[in-house]
């Protein structure tokens, strides 16, 4: 495996916020940045995927990427939690800052605990029962006390609203849920480790519509909690769950801005055009 | 790279009803006005029979934006043209009743004595030249002549409120004019309404062309965005 590239920018000029008016750095609306992208590039050693995206990440709220196939938004919101740069040949430049640290300075096993993630297919451990699923984040985190676990298993399992489905059947094989159980079982595992940012790519397109409601219903009731970065293909999710939304276009953030403008009103032609079906 | 929506057809067929659905009523309020001011009640059954084709294209209208957000989704400019076209429908329904109104009034003063018409027949011409230039902007998109179609308004309620007053002084000074008088107050209240709803439509092509709400006057019709979004797109990162 090639070795990643952190190319951190060092100069005044580059660390300066960018300039207002510039689509990343539109006014966040309903709270502070908890996770802020300055000129964010990534790769994968043939070229840019991303060619410096600038965009805050608010507090308690859900931000929806969008965009065409191809146009960078899961290597994007890979980049958040460094999985981006396991994959081979992978590049990655800029800055991402996490409550104000660097999180390409911080150690991957703790940057991925504060920034969760939860992928388009579920992936539960499938030689585990549905309670060592929920568990294994803490294990892996050094909790040993049995009754904390069991009080973090349970509560994690009720914040991603499966605990009334399992809960006579912990010990049981997480591969024996619904695709839409399973999806929820991954959050569930994502929240035990209580992560202040929770990331999901396309999280309900293997899901029916019925497991998929209830996926955004859960979202809607996380963002009290914890922000939500979702990359999802699907216009209408983006629309219901999320409160911003970015839209990009072959490695370019073309537009961010509150999730109504985007669809009621955007500033930008090309997000116009997408989001009304003309081209993607 | 633009691909073909199935969906334009449909919106276009939305911009043709609408369009197809102003022109009966604009029709309808030249030949109640003709009524009034020829004493013509022949005129009044093609007037009913457009009524009917509105009232219609009205349920026409509502099937068919029910069936474009229901089926479509649509969303940012096409989301403002179902939305501004459900509004518009609304006031043409009203605006074809309102015409049906003038020409039944029309029929009752036909069978008295003729009176003066006073600035009737001027706030006949602003109100099927508001409306007019309401539909143009709407099929044309134009900011500008919905614009000035809201500034006329105020010519329209100042001739109301003139004819008002001098019918009110007329029936004040001559008894016998009172039936006349208030046939003649109902005739220019409905050509008011009219422009009425024809400000309400050129308000919806502003909102469905800037997704500005100007309504009730939260926004001064001069400070209406000159530029239009194709004017001033927002750059990428």
């Amino acid at each position: 495996m090639k070795m990643t590239m952190i190319e951190p920018i060092e100069t005044e000029k580059s660390l300066r916020r960018p300039e207002v008016g510039a689509a990343g750095s539109a006014p966040v609306s309903g709270g502070k940045p908890v996770m802020d992208v300055r000129e964010l590039r990534a790769g994968y050693g043939s070229g840019d995927v991303l060619h410096g995206i600038s965009l805050a990440v608010p507090e308690r709220s859900v931000t929806a990427i969008i965009g065409p196939s191809g146009c960078g938004k899961s290597t994007f919101i890979r980049c958040l939690n460094r999985m981006h740069e396991v994959a081979p040949g992978a590049e990655c430049r800029g800055q991402v800052l996490l409550g104000g640290r660097d999180i390409f300075a911080m150690d991957a096993v703790e940057l991925r605990r504060e920034v969760g993630m939860v992928f388009q297919k579920p992936n539960p451990f499938p030689t585990m029962s549905i309670y060592k699923n929920v568990a294994a984040g803490l294990t892996l985190n050094g909790v040993r006390d049995k009754a904390v676990v069991r009080g973090r298993v349970e509560e994690s399992l009720r914040g991603a609203a499966l605990w009334d489905e399992v809960k006579d059947r912990l010990d049981g094989p997480a591969t024996g849920l619904s695709g839409g159980q399973q999806q929820r079982l991954c959050i569930a595992r994502a929240l035990a480790v209580e992560p202040k940012i929770l990331l999901l790519d396309e999280p309900c397109s293997a899901l029916d519509p019925s497991a998929t409601a209830r996926v955004e219903e859960l979202i809607h009731a996380l963002r009290k909690r914890l922000s939500i970065v979702i990359v999802t293909h699907n216009m209408q999710q983006a629309a219901r769950v999320s409160q911003r939304t970015a839209f990009f276009l072959m490695g370019e953030l073309v537009e961010y801005d509150d999730t109504r403008k985007i669809f009621t009103n955007p500033s930008d032609k090309r997000t116009e055009d997408y989001v009304t079906g003309r081209f993607g | 790279m633009s691909v073909e929506r199935h969906f334009d057809r449909d919106l276009d067929g939305l911009r043709e009803a609408i369009l197809r659905m102003g022109g009966l009523c604009e029709g309808m309020i030249h030949s109640a006005v003709k009524l009034v001011i020829e004493s013509d009640p022949s005129l009044l059954p093609g007037i009913t029979e457009r009524e009917d084709r509105v009232n219609g294209l009205h349920l026409e209208i509502d099937e068919l934006c029910l069936n474009l957000l229901a089926l479509h989704s649509p969303a940012a400019g096409d989301l403002r043209l179902v939305a501004a076209a459900l509004k518009v429908n609304s006031d043409l329904e009203r605006i074809g009743d309102q015409a049906v109104n003038v020409a039944e009034t029309g029929c009752f003063l036909s069978n008295l004595p003729q009176m003066k018409l006073g600035d009737v027949p001027r706030m006949a011409e602003l109100a099927v030249a508001m409306l007019k230039d309401s539909l143009d902007a709407f099929a044309k998109k134009d900011v500008e002549l919905a614009k000035s179609v809201i500034r006329r308004d105020d010519e329209e309620d100042r001739l109301k409120s003139q004819t008002f007053n001098e019918l009110r002084s007329l029936m004040q000074s001559d008894a016998s004019t009172i039936q006349r008088a208030l046939d003649m107050i109902l005739i220019s209240r409905n050509l008011e309404r009219i422009a009425d709803h024809a400000t309400n439509i050129a308000e919806d092509v502003i909102f469905m062309v800037l997704g500005q709400d100007i309504r009730h006057g939260v926004v001064p019709v001069d400070d209406v965005g000159d530029e239009t979004r194709a004017a001033a797109p927002k750059s990428g990162s």
